[in-house]
């Protein structure tokens, strides 16, 4: 049984610990307001893009001479995959999730004899592949400074991505990343970016008769780099309104847990403190007795 | 009948502007500036540097933009841009620096031609609006 001072001091202890995941969630909750509009906010421009994308490849009549981003480099052998994970830990299941996707589509593609090559953005990310996966992670990128996910870093990104291809290191890319869809769900997506799969495009896929200027084959060669990038960066707007979601809601339940835990801790310190005075009592009352 | 048609700018950060009834917009295509009135044909094209007019009955308003893609549907015209200013609200060191920067960019010998002539707009646009 532990000494009354014991358990002051662990109560104490618990009750810091609560009031540091209180603050966190605090904190989590209104950055979470942010992420959640900036989320939202993206999502037109990249809807919009593939919109116009859908419409462009619908109308090139020369599918075999169309950009290679669009249908792949013909092969499919060497995969790329783009884990997005959040810098910094504390948020519940929001890494593990993703990782945990991204493990099983790993093993898929090692089972069939094709060479997986990793990109972690994220550092969280990195430390959970690096055991398993270490010699098959090409590029880590993390992007600790910026405080928000910004366009830029998304086009750092894929600007690497592209590069990449054009230089023939993969066949296909798919990204990783938790789709937000409210504080308590997040749900952890793969998707394919290179080459672009149909069945995103899909939508309304009306028989448009456009005109364009320059030609279709240049104005698609100039979009799709944009378009990954735009995918990039729809994922980090994702991922960061997810991160502090999960993490809202896992502080949300920490903070709880230490409340129970101090009732209890609080409950046997005073049954702890009632024996030990009964005690005393009973050893004045008997040695007043035996007088 | 309404006398525009719906404009509609977005930028990956947020939608930046949405006006409905507007009278024309004239966009810095890649071959030549383009103006769009109502009803026109369908159209996807993509801007090089260079400013965005957009008329509102006798208003007008000034945006700088940087690249895009513009598509035009069923009356609504949708320009996708990565930087977009406000010529009013847009500081004049902000331009200094990006004039600056595209002249660095084009002393470099290895730019494609597209890029150089890309930078070369963004350069007599950005000088322009010094000149302001």
């Amino acid at each position: 049984m532990a000494s009354l001072d014991d358990l002051k001091k662990r109560i104490s202890s618990v009750k810091s610990t609560q009031k540091i995941t209180k603050a966190m969630k605090m904190v989590a909750a209104s950055k979470l307001r942010r992420a959640q509009e900036n989320a939202e906010k993206g999502r037109p421009y990249s809807d919009k893009m593939n919109n116009i994308i859908l419409n462009l490849s619908n109308s090139i009549s020369d599918k075999e001479n169309s950009p290679k981003l669009l249908t792949g480099s013909g092969d499919n052998k060497v995969h790329l995959c783009i884990v997005m994970t959040s810098d910094r830990g504390l948020c519940g299941g929001f890494n593990t999730n993703i990782i945990k996707k991204a493990k099983s589509y790993f093993q898929k593609i090692q089972d069939e004899g094709k060479i997986l090559k990793i990109m972690t953005v994220g550092s969280k990310g990195y430390d959970q592949l690096k055991r398993a996966y270490k010699e098959n992670i090409i590029e880590k990128i993390s992007f600790k400074e910026s405080k928000n996910a910004n366009y830029f870093d998304a086009d750092k990104v894929g600007k690497i991505v592209i590069d990449k291809f054009e230089k023939k290191e993969f066949d296909v890319c798919t990204i990783f990343y938790n789709q937000f869809k409210n504080v308590i769900t997040q749900i952890p997506q793969e998707q394919q970016i290179i080459p672009l799969k149909a069945s995103e495009t899909e939508g309304n896929s009306s028989e448009d008769n456009y005109e364009f200027e320059p030609e279709e084959d240049e104005i698609l060669s100039n979009l799709l780099p944009k378009n990954i990038s735009t995918q990039i960066f729809k994922a980090m707007l994702e991922n960061s309104a997810s991160e502090q979601g999960s993490r809202m809601s896992a502080m949300d339940n920490a903070t709880r847990n230490a409340g129970e835990m101090v009732d209890k801790l609080t409950i046997q310190y005073n049954r702890s403190r009632q024996a030990a005075i009964t005690k005393e009592l009973i050893e004045i009352i008997s040695g007043a007795e035996s007088l | 009948m309404s006398e525009g048609f719906k404009l509609e700018i977005v930028n990956p950060e947020s939608s930046f502007l949405l006006k409905e009834g507007v009278s024309e917009v004239v966009v810095p295509a890649f071959e030549g500036d383009m103006g769009i009135l109502k009803d026109h044909i369908s159209i996807i094209s993509f801007l090089k540097p260079g400013l965005v007019k957009v008329f509102e009955g006798t208003n007008e308003e000034i945006f700088y933009v940087d690249d895009g893609i513009v598509e035009f549907k069923n009356n609504c015209l949708s320009i996708l841009t990565s930087n977009i200013f406000n010529i009013k609200k847009m500081d004049k060191n902000i331009v200094r620096d990006a004039l600056a920067k595209a002249e660095q960019e084009t002393k470099k010998n290895d730019i494609s031609d597209q890029n150089k002539y890309l930078i070369d707009q963004k350069i007599e646009v950005l000088k322009n609006l010094t000149l302001n």
